[in-house]
């Protein structure tokens, strides 16, 4: 679906590389976590998924296509949606059904088909009820499900999230995260979220994490998130079970590492308490 | 405060007014102000009302809520009438010093108030019955026949449209550096003009800092989303002129030719 080689990327031929040689290929239906610090590159990486930008070094390939390759810009676009992390600055119209139709009709999509399309977006990220709604009048974690809808309107392959969750409160959070597991799950589109939030790493099948805009991880989160001090030493946190199972391995117990989950926590504690 | 500002909000429903052509709602509310401007004495202004009342009455907008939308123009309002009372010369009634009250200042004073609220009532209408991209078609297609000499009209309509969509947006984030300020110790509300001003810069710059950075974030989620201009761009919702669009253009050159009739009558 995505596939970077040797990506190097500077905002200015004089600064440092933001990107360094990096080579991630993010196969269909993946549900990957892409982890760093303020200022590791992430949002920079991410912004190479859909040709906002361009590396200086190496290639991007996006549903196959080079993101070079200017005559086919629409079609990377159109293929790898992307949401942002304010959702008050993506949301173009005041009704939100017209937010939901901007993209195809950008795309030139007949009105009938737009209709439907609409409605399929709408539904599937359950926001059918509030369709002639204001979005400035819905909470964030609606409004950032309107994003996602309007960029499901293009049908995309693929939807790039940059920090969608960091402006919401917890109930937002979870709104996000089940309509994005929702999507992975039932609709195998892959998606690509680009996260502080230790706990939505978790729900990922591949976390990638990224430090100086070099790969220093990339595994499935059992596998990251067993090593807490190396996560640590990388200025991230690990998820809240993670750590608890950490302290008490830590303080003489002796529970697996790499627990992630609360179910697995549960089990593992069972055990040890017989 | 801040809030109370109406004028240019959409208020979504689904009347009458709300389904009919943006474009015909422009070019309805042109002629409707030039009838304003046309209407003179007591029986045409009456008239006048009843029309405007009813107008409202079917749009299903609350009268409260449209009239709300006169408040932030109150000085304007009570300044403009002043001016006219005093400043008109005429069969004096009243005087002192400079200041003469005539019966012809009283006459005009209340046609300005007259002309200013149903100008205000009626236009602000068509904002609160067209949901601004609607608006935007309307005006797009009203600007069509300029597009052929060279004129951006897709451009102008999306920049109005986004501009209507950020208004709430800026509005709450104004409120919001406002009170900032505020629990820091600025204070707005004191002093003279000049000193007034001067305590707007702290919130102003903000806003300005702000804004940009959101029309760059806002610039990036549009290429996302494969905006390309105006080509080839198709809508959601088409709307075509209909039965709809051309009944309530002849309702309304009646009205206006019965209130121009009783005007000249009167």
């Amino acid at each position: 679906m995505i596939k970077t080689e040797k990506l190097t990327f500077n905002y200015s031929g004089e600064q440092p590389n933001v990107l360094k040689d990096i080579d991630i290929e993010i196969k269909n239906g993946e549900f990957v976590a892409v982890l760093g610090h303020n200022g590791s590159g992430k949002s920079t990486l991410a912004k190479h998924f859909n040709a906002i930008l361009l590396p200086v070094g190496g290639t991007v390939y996006a549903n196959g296509i080079n993101t070079k390759d200017e005559s086919r810009l629409y079609d990377i676009r159109r293929a790898i949606g992307m949401v942002f992390q304010n959702p008050d600055n993506q949301i173009v119209a005041t009704i939100v059904e017209e937010d939901v139709a901007f993209a195809p009709e950008n795309l030139g999509v007949p009105t009938a088909e737009i209709r439907e399309t609409v409605d399929w977006a709408l539904d599937t990220v359950g926001m059918t009820e509030y369709k002639q709604h204001a979005p400035h009048l819905l909470s964030g974690g609606q409004k950032q499900r309107i994003a996602i809808a309007g960029v499901l309107a293009m049908k995309p392959k693929c939807i790039v999230l940059d920090e969608p969750t960091a402006m919401l409160d917890p109930i937002g959070r979870k709104e996000v995260m089940d309509t994005l597991m929702h999507l992975n799950s039932k609709n195998a589109m892959t998606i690509v979220l680009i996260t502080h939030n230790m706990d939505e790493a978790v729900n990922a099948d591949r976390v990638i994490i990224i430090s100086d805009g070099e790969i220093v991880k990339d595994a499935p989160p059992h596998i990251v998130f067993s090593d807490v001090d190396e996560i640590k030493a990388l200025g991230l946190d690990v998820p809240q079970v993670t750590e608890l199972m950490y302290e008490l391995r830590k303080a003489g117990l002796d529970v697996p590492s790499g627990v992630i989950t609360i179910e697995d926590a549960y089990k593992a504690l069972s055990e040890v308490a017989g | 405060m801040l809030k109370d500002i109406t004028l240019g909000q959409h208020f979504p429903g689904n009347s009458v007014l709300h389904r009919l052509d943006a474009m015909i709602k422009i070019i309805l509310s042109m002629l409707y102000l030039v009838l304003i401007f046309l209407v003179k004495g007591f029986v045409g202004y009456g008239l006048l009302a009843i029309f405007v009342f009813c107008i409202i009455l079917l749009s299903t907008v609350p009268i409260k809520f449209v009239l709300k939308g006169l408040k932030p123009l109150l000085i304007f309002i009570i300044f403009t009438a002043i001016l006219n009372l005093f400043m008109t010369s005429g069969t004096v009634i009243w005087q002192w010093s400079f200041l003469k009250l005539t019966y012809e200042g009283i006459y005009f004073a209340v046609f300005m108030i007259l002309r200013i609220v149903f100008l205000v009532l009626g236009t602000s209408l068509l904002t609160y019955t067209t949901s601004p991209i609607a608006l935007t078609d309307g005006i797009e297609r009203f600007l069509t026949p300029f597009a052929k000499i060279g004129a951006p009209t897709h451009e102008l309509a999306m920049m109005m449209s986004i501009a209507l969509r950020f208004i709430p947006t800026l509005l709450e984030e104004t409120d919001k550096i406002m009170k900032a300020q505020m629990a820091r110790g600025a204070d707005f509300e004191s002093g003279n003009l000049i000193k007034r001003a001067r305590a707007l810069i702290p919130l102003l710059v903000p806003l300005f800092i702000s804004a940009f950075r959101r029309a760059d974030e806002l610039a990036i989620a549009m290429e996302c989303r494969c905006y390309q201009g105006g080509k080839n761009r198709t809508r959601l919702n088409v709307v075509k002129v209909g039965k709809i669009d051309i009944i309530a253009s002849l309702v309304f050159l009646l009205c206006a030719a019965v209130i121009l009739t009783a005007n000249l009558a009167g």
